[in-house]
């Protein structure tokens, strides 16, 4: 198990436990987390769990995965990254997750 | 706002119906009713991910608990018999269920082709039949598919990839023909035969018994089982049966409303007015299922009256390859293939869809300048990479 905190764009945050194994966007699916909306159930096809992870551990994102952030609907930064992309290890312990500003 | 909906069909689209109606901030009843005995899930990775690892655990849409949090009254296992428009309430057995809105998320079937002893062919469209699929796929060395389309074509690749033999029959003159150009087509009928699958176009099958499968020409496939991947029919009985309008799935208008002020239904089941030429289509996607679902949540819960726009798009994972639709293309429209692979598809100047192999870049700056309304032409590809 890791603990892994969501925290939407006004602030308030969700610390939860994830389960090893499980992507980040099926940890936030699983807790009902706000802003993830995993369309595509991580096919890599739809950039709907974009977030935003400033966290080393996490590694860099893959060329196909960069491709598809580049046309996210909300604002892409440096930080941002499809949370299918990213399984939880107990070695996320800690790890902080930022929702984007949805767009209408 | 409306007291009950009662939303028919517990797949991707039924499910985020249910969920859009609430993020919608609807706090009446909602009772989702599905036939399978699961928990909504993802179909789209019963041919791909779970046919390699089986882990059916990462399948489910939501955790169990999601519906209890959000009051979605969950009917698993629930067959409903009938709709009775006049009294606005549906049949499920002895028990009927009133509804002020219902929306039909009905989905497919596998198309059954007449084919001499089908009863012998597996199927691949709910997870039960994945599982079991996969339990034959272990015991078997030779495999027969009936279809080059998405479904046979995605389960051919993972079932060579583990190294059995696999032919794959198509009745068509080639493979996906609904689906994508001639020269996309061609570049599959490729790389599945590098791999070392044995591809067999404008190649029916005559007949399938437990030991193999015939083709038209009298050919026998010998194989330890053999799939039926020939495509799918709109479940469209319960809407045919109420006499809603029924053409190629039940036929809504640009807010995806029946012919009856309410009934609404969406995806896979629902023949609707493509937003770039008008005509009637019906499509079989996730895009099109959780779009439908949104659209028509917003629509019951506020009143917005806004037509259907999205830009379609769809995926298929085979092998190392991810194939990448964005738009639609009607069967008449020209292909032109770009020196880097990206096939365009043009009706006139205009491009209607982009078929991309691994190129999730092209991909997605055609969605979104097709959702931003742009006009795409074949030199914004040329010369601009879109």
């Amino acid at each position: 198990m890791a603990k892994i905190t969501f925290v939407q764009p006004g602030g308030a945050s969700q610390t939860v436990e994830a389960r090893e194994g499980d992507s980040i966007m099926q940890t936030a699916l699983a807790h009902s987390i706000d802003g993830i909306f995993a369309e595509c159930g991580g096919a890599m096809m739809c950039a709907t769990c974009h977030c935003y992870i400033d966290d080393d551990r996490t590694g860099a994102a893959s060329e196909g995965e960069q491709d598809m952030l580049e046309c996210a609907e909300d604002e892409v930064r440096d930080t941002s990254r499809l949370s299918c992309q990213i399984t939880v290890t107990e070695g996320l312990d800690g790890l902080i997750v930022h929702l984007p500003v949805p767009v209408e | 706002m409306i007291g009950q909906i009662v939303i028919v069909g517990a797949g991707q689209g039924g499910f985020q119906a249910a969920a859009s109606l609430r993020q919608e901030g609807y706090d009446g009843r909602i009772i989702l009713i599905g036939e399978e005995p699961e928990a909504p899930y993802q179909r789209p990775p019963l041919s791909k991910a779970y046919m390699k690892t089986g882990d059916a655990g990462q399948l489910a849409l939501r955790p169990a608990a999601f519906y209890d949090t959000n009051a979605i009254e969950l009917r698993k296992g629930t067959r409903v018999d009938a709709i009775d428009r006049r009294a606005q309430r549906i049949q499920i057995g002895d028990e009927d269920l009133a509804y002020d809105h219902l929306i039909l998320a009905t989905g497919t079937r596998n198309m059954r082709p007449p084919i001499a002893g089908l009863e012998n062919t597996r199927d691949l469209r709910t997870l039960a039949d994945a599982a079991a699929l996969r339990d034959a796929l272990a015991r078997a060395e030779r495999i027969g598919v009936i279809g080059g389309g998405f479904i046979g074509l995605e389960f051919a690749a993972v079932a060579r990839a583990a190294g059995h033999h696999v032919t794959v029959a198509e009745a068509g003159a080639r493979l996906m023909g609904r689906a994508v150009s001639s020269q996309m087509s061609d570049r599959f009928a490729q790389k599945h035969g590098e791999m070392g699958t044995d591809i067999r176009l404008a190649s029916p099958v005559a007949a399938v018994t437990p030991d193999g499968m015939t083709l038209a020409d009298g050919t026998q496939i010998p194989a330890d089982f053999v799939l039926l991947a020939a495509g799918v029919v709109p479940n469209v009985e319960l809407a045919l049966d109420a006499g809603l309008d029924v053409d190629n799935g039940i036929v809504v208008g640009n807010t995806l409303l029946t012919s009856d002020p309410s009934i609404s239904a969406l995806g896979d089941c629902a023949c609707f007015p493509d937003p770039a030429t008008g005509r009637l289509v019906r499509l079989e996607s996730v895009q099109a299922a959780t779009d439908h679902a949104r659209l028509l949540a917003k629509r019951l819960v506020t009143g917005d009256q806004s037509a259907y726009r999205a830009v379609p798009w769809f995926w298929s994972d085979q092998s190392d390859w991810k194939l990448q639709i964005a738009g639609l293309a009607e069967a008449t429209d020209a292909a032109e293939t770009l020196t880097d692979g990206t096939v365009l598809r043009l009706k006139g100047d205009q491009v209607t869809a982009v078929e991309t192999v691994n190129n999730a870049r092209a991909h997605m700056r055609t969605r979104k300048a097709m959702g931003q309304g742009s006009i795409l032409t074949k030199e914004d590809f040329v010369s601009a990479q879109v």
